[in-house]
């Protein structure tokens, strides 16, 4: 079986870099001719890796969305790709880029110059997870069994991810960065984050000595090992959530800092911030005390995994009828895992009640559940009852049912509710699993139609 | 005690210490029985655990292990009896009596008998083959392919209107067709509605080969027959079913013609998502007027 291959492609907008990757993902059944399929991504490989381009910012808060285009579509004639050849990827905008003002903008822009199915897509947690993969972290970890927690460190944020034996156990971002402060080859300051500025009174165009300097990466330092060991983060710092660190992983780090942790060659100001000052007190710290890893891809991590752990497949045995892909952007409501079992009329209010995304007012949605390893037809029958009752209104405002459940029940699951509901547009798909107020995009069917790639996501922009 | 004597003593306590200096004596078996130390008996007052309840997948016997955690994520991937440890050259207690209680629940689902109300509390219609008794069943394979007269009376009523016919048949596991099969059965019957396929009543055959479907392709002309059966037990589980589809069975049809999906049980594929399952697999049968090697891939 050769399998299907998919063109994917990833674009990170960070706060220093904007950067392009073309990888291919393999699609293969790996069930046997006598069981039911499994369809799984099988390999992914890197085509292309683009130049390391700085982001082209018109202001601290603005993104010049033309500067992006010029970056990016040059790069798809040198990969040479046409951007009718990418079926799938994603677009981010990463650490403090997307909190500018035209993030949404410059999104919808690039969605268009990358594919049919790319998503536009940011959010702190996911951006962690993407490193944690991207950087090899997670691989690490799966292979040697053992405990991982990946520093990701850019421009403006230092993404936190802790992988156990190739799990992903938590995620944490930080305002950490190598380009809080910009400063000149002389010492002069050009630039103050205003996450620093709390802490340092510096004025702009004031030149400071190296002690000065070693006091601001010294205090960003004691920020990233409070931050790992349990302690409370000084004011301003905690983008997203503290992350909990169990046990002691092995440190690894990645992002554009990560190859200036143990470099010598370097002028300290060769990029003209923080960034090889930050790295070096980072070698000097406890974090590199004993023994730490030097990921396997630094700069280029977050891209890859942009480019090539993005996406993920549905289960094999789905349902989907009368449906237009790409779907983008669909936010998520879930129901308690024991509120699932309950009678059909509770099941039915318990959704309703849920969120207000399921009203006659809602856009389409989805409606995740945990579902049941080996549910009886009864049970089946009893919770589609529920759904197709509680779904009802947004059925009846032109709404597509969209369900996405956990345990391996989807296609069953969708073939009771496409009884209930004959006519609506219906997906029904296992395999996933969705957190509350996470938001979903679902791509065009791949591998004969039986299974749907989808991107799970913390935070939905545009 | 003189000076001799007493060198005579340590010279042969030397030669006990360091044997392979005199290679005439005895080699020492591995482990001497004065150093045995039968494991120790703690008394329960409560009732035993249910042995054949444990999860092998969990379970992990080897004593001082270098990397405990690391075998048990490989050992979830697989129901094989891997990291069981051993006592001396031997399995431990627990993994020898485990062995032997799967293989006696695989032996007893073989010879054990579907309930005989099982047919009428799922409103399936009984029919058997010609085999007479379970013994027969086991013997004779090509008795457990063919109706008698009067059976064929009833399938033939039964069936004759159906397009797609759908059986139950205990085959080598009576446990794995209470377990299974009336899920399995309504799963299919609701996605073959979906599809637009209406099924009639199912037969529930006694003592039942895979081939009996082709037998039933003859008497009735139907244009498919979708056989749920127990499939022969192993020591994983004894409720493994499958389900054996044949477009436009006869007799004398190529087993390479026949669509098989297996596995169908609580640790495999959920009977309800393989119904499911199997439901568009016979849509897509019809359409493309095939089964088995004949049957394509193609998007639908």
């Amino acid at each position: 079986m050769s399998g299907e291959q998919l063109l994917s492609v990833g674009i990170d907008i960070g706060t220093t870099t904007t950067q392009l990757v073309f990888s291919r993902l393999t699609v293969q059944n790996e069930g046997t001719p006598f069981s039911v399929p499994h369809f799984a991504i099988t390999e992914k490989e890197i085509l292309y890796s683009s130049k390391i381009h700085f982001t082209p910012l018109l202001s601290d808060t603005v993104i010049v969305t033309a500067g992006v285009a010029q970056i990016v579509v040059p790069e798809h004639a040198a990969a040479g790709m046409a951007k009718a050849d990418v079926q799938i990827g994603a677009v981010f905008i990463t650490g403090g880029t997307a909190r500018k003002e035209n993030a949404a903008e410059v999104l919808s822009t690039l969605s268009g110059y990358a594919g049919d199915f790319v998503v536009a897509t940011a959010g702190p947690a996911l951006e962690s997870v993407l490193a944690g993969k991207g950087s090899g972290a997670q691989s690490y970890s799966e292979a040697h069994q053992c405990a991982v927690l990946n520093f990701d460190i850019g421009g403006g944020t230092t993404n936190l991810a802790l992988f156990d034996c190739g799990r992903l156990i938590d995620t944490g971002c930080l305002n950490v960065g190598g380009r809080l402060m910009k400063v000149k080859p002389d010492g002069t300051v050009t630039y103050l984050s205003p996450v620093l500025q709390p802490y340092f009174h510096f004025v702009i165009g004031q030149q400071l000595a190296p002690q000065e300097l070693e006091a601001v990466t010294g205090f960003l330092v004691s920020v990233l090992e409070k931050a790992v060991s349990g302690q409370a983060v000084p004011d301003g710092f905690l983008t997203d959530k503290a992350i909990t660190v169990r046990g002691n992983p092995l440190f690894s780090f990645s992002g554009g800092v990560a190859d200036l942790i143990d470099d010598t060659t370097r002028e300290p100001f060769a990029y003209g911030d923080l960034g090889v000052l930050l790295g070096k007190a980072i070698f000097a710290s406890s974090l590199c005390g004993k023994q730490f890893l030097r990921a396997k891809e630094t700069i280029r991590a977050t891209v890859i995994g942009a480019g090539s752990h993005t996406t993920e497949l549905s289960g094999s045995t789905i349902l989907y009828d009368r449906v237009e892909f790409p779907l983008k952007n669909l936010p998520v409501a879930t129901l308690a895992p024991g509120e699932e079992f309950e009678d059909s009329a509770i099941v039915a209010e318990k959704i309703r009640r849920r969120s207000a995304l399921f009203s006659a007012d809602g856009s389409p949605s989805v409606l995740g559940l945990q579902g049941r390893a080996n549910p009886k037809f009864s049970e089946l029958c009893k919770l589609a009852d529920g759904v197709a009752l509680g779904l009802e209104p947004s059925a009846q405002a032109g709404n597509p049912l969209i369900i996405a459940v956990e345990a391996d029940m989807g296609k069953a699951l969708g073939q009771a509710l496409r009884m209930l509901l004959p006519e609506v547009p219906l997906i029904c798909l296992d395999g996933v699993h969705l957190p509350e107020g996470s938001y979903l995009d679902i791509g065009s069917p791949v591998a004969s139609g039986q299974v749907l790639p989808v991107v799970v996501k913390t935070l939905a922009l545009g | 005690m003189n000076q001799d004597e007493l060198k005579k003593i340590v010279a042969q306590m030397l030669s006990e210490l360091h044997p392979q200096e005199t290679p005439s004596s005895v080699p020492e078996p591995p482990v001497k029985a004065g150093e045995y130390k039968p494991s120790q008996i703690i008394v329960q007052e409560e009732a035993l655990q249910d042995i054949s309840k444990v999860d092998l997948r969990q379970q992990y016997l080897v004593e001082n292990p270098h990397n405990a955690a690391a075998f048990q994520s490989l050992r979830a991937k697989t129901p094989a009896r891997l990291g069981v440890g051993r006592a001396g050259t031997r399995y431990k207690t627990s993994t020898l009596l485990r062995f032997r209680a799967d293989h006696a629940a695989a032996q007893d689902s073989v010879f054990s008998m579907v309930p005989d109300d099982f047919a009428k509390a799922h409103g399936l219609i009984p029919v058997q083959t010609k085999c007479t008794d379970k013994d027969e069943y086991l013997t004779r394979p090509d008795l457990g392919r063919r109706f008698d007269e009067n059976n064929q009376k009833v399938i033939v009523e039964v069936c004759k209107q159906q397009r797609v016919v759908l059986v139950i048949g205990d085959g080598l596991s009576s446990a794995a067709i209470t377990a299974n099969a009336p899920d399995c059965a309504a799963a299919i019957r609701q996605g073959l509605k979906n599809y637009g396929i209406e099924l009639g009543k199912s037969l529930y055959i006694k003592f039942c080969r895979v081939g009996a479907s082709d037998h039933i392709g003859d008497l009735t002309g139907c244009e498919l027959v979708c056989m749920l059966v127990g499939e022969r037990p192993g020591l994983v589980t004894n409720e493994s079913m499958s389900a054996y589809i044949t477009y436009k069975p006869y007799c004398g049809i190529s087993e390479s013609k026949r669509t098989v999906v297996s596995n169908i049980h609580k640790q495999g594929v959920s009977a309800v998502e393989a119904g499911a399952h199997i439901a568009s697999l016979i849509d897509r049968m019809l359409k493309q007027k095939a089964s088995g090697i004949d049957l394509t891939e193609a998007a639908t």
